[in-house]
């Protein structure tokens, strides 16, 4: 199953015995990735540019890996991402629920087949098919989402630490909620880099992402 | 029964369809990386397109923030014990630049669209109703302290000096050639204070002598020190950062 799901031939091409199969991403789900992968960006290199006027650990990002030119610049980067994120964000939430995409490409989310998919993953028996979610992509993909939405409400709890105080105190004040909002960005940046690489290591993902590659079929890869 | 397997397609057959995805993808990536250069040189300096439109969504974060500012809600306050020491030296300048004036001659100009322009000495402020707080003081950087000021609240010098209530802005004009302006509501907000005392002494020069704004509601740089003159108007007045493009509101 791994030799043919690398097989070039098994790149979406229709099978005259099957019915016509589904998008593995519905278009609009291409755009809501798309438009979200380009607010996310935003908001980590111009959250970067913000960092560096007050560094929390003693280093500072790379003047060219961040967006807005100085401080006030990031400021104003930040803010103009941020209604992009949240009106993609708020879309795809209300989208996922509502199709039911978190319910039958999330669910169920077992630790147990977490591990195993995630063995098989590094010693390459795992199988990629398009359009279905391995364990371990469901827990990324789950877990990059919930970090995110953390990310908007430390973010939202630091920058209106006065009219949303319940929710400073909630993450434990002003400066915890600081180091949070630095900490849920390592993370998400950590997800990048793991996705990324898997995308550079199965390339037709990309594709799928972009033109959207017809879904491959339930097969043996079952427990 | 087994279903007949479909015959493979073959490399030469999916050809097309892979230059036409490469070719797409190719430009996608010409395209991205290009705007990405672009864009990095927009900090709000420049007349172009995108810095036009960060300039508009400042606008816009103005008045969401305005939205959703809530009159009687106070800023957390904070014990005595909780006061940071020592307090953070902070301007547009190093300390030993900070700027003195002689406090017998030092009048607060009154402007605008105000009853009784005549100008405040420092006797007369500390004749009128005074406010303590210990509250936290955030910078637009992203560092906090805790602070205890204490002085006239804003609200009650507006009504004393029959100020339009119902104009836009109270601008601040400072002996440092800083200045700030915030809009009337924050400035009627009860913990707005013309600040004359830092932890209970008359200010020091560096902490804004002899008369600066404490608003807890916003960031620090709207907490003008050195103030010399304030006016109330319609009139945008903007502000020393707020013109470079700090947003205006900078609500907390």
């Amino acid at each position: 199953m791994t030799v043919m799901a690398r097989n070039p031939a098994s790149l979406g091409a229709p099978s005259p015995a099957m019915p016509a199969r589904s998008a593995a991403h519905p278009p609009i789900l291409r755009v809501m990735h798309w438009i979200g992968a380009a607010a996310v960006l935003c908001m980590i290199l111009s959250g970067w540019q913000i960092y560096n006027a007050s560094p929390l650990l003693p280093f500072v990002f790379p003047a060219w890996m961040t967006l807005g030119g100085w401080l006030a610049g990031g400021i104003a980067w930040h803010l103009a991402g941020l209604w992009l994120l949240l009106a993609d964000g708020l879309l795809y939430l209300t989208y996922g629920f509502a199709s039911g995409h978190f319910r039958r490409d999330f669910l169920p989310l077992d630790p147990r087949l977490v591990v195993r998919d995630l063995g098989r993953a590094l010693t390459g028996r795992l199988a990629h098919r398009l359009g279905h979610y391995n364990a371990v992509q469901r827990l990324l993909y789950a877990g990059v989402l919930l970090v995110i939405v953390l990310t908007v409400l430390t973010g939202l709890s630091i920058w209106k630490p006065v009219q949303f105080a319940w929710l400073t105190d909630l993450f434990g004040g002003y400066d915890r909620a600081r180091v949070l909002h630095f900490s849920a960005m390592c993370l998400i940046v950590t997800f990048l880099v793991v996705h990324l690489t898997l995308v550079a290591i199965f390339p037709r993902t990309l594709f799928a992402m972009i033109v959207g590659l017809r879904r491959q079929d339930d097969a043996e890869d079952r427990p | 029964m087994k279903p007949p397997r479909p015959p493979a397609p073959r490399l030469d057959d999916l050809k097309p369809e892979l230059k036409r995805i490469e070719r797409r993808l190719f430009l996608r990536g010409g395209l991205s990386l290009g705007a990405l250069s672009l864009l990095t040189g927009c900090d709000l300096s420049t007349d172009s397109g995108i810095d036009r439109a960060l300039w508009a969504m400042l606008r816009f974060n103005d008045r969401v923030q305005a939205a959703l500012f809530e009159p009687n809600r106070l800023a957390p306050t904070y014990p005595a014990s909780a006061i940071t020491r020592p307090f953070r030296f902070n301007a547009y300048y190093p300390e030993w630049q900070v700027r003195t004036v002689g406090t017998d001659a030092w009048r607060l100009e009154v402007g605008g669209l105000v009853d009784d322009k005549k100008p405040w000495s420092l006797a007369e402020l500390r004749q009128l109703p005074q406010e303590e707080q210990i509250t936290r003081h955030v910078c637009v950087e992203g560092w906090s302290q805790i602070g205890q000021w204490s002085g006239v609240p804003l609200h009650i010098f507006l009504r004393r000096i029959g100020a339009d209530l119902r104009a836009k802005y109270v601008a601040f004009r400072c002996f440092d050639d800083y200045s700030s302006s915030i809009d009337m509501a924050s400035a009627l907000h009860p913990q707005t204070i013309l600040t004359l005392d830092f932890e209970q002494k008359p200010l020091d020069p560096p902490w804004g002598a002899p008369l600066r704004l404490r608003i807890p509601t916003k960031l620090g740089f709207k907490n003008p020190k050195h103030i010399a003159a304030m006016t109330v108007t319609n009139d945008y007045p903007g502000g020393y950062w707020e013109n470079q493009g700090y947003n205006w509101y900078s609500g907390l």
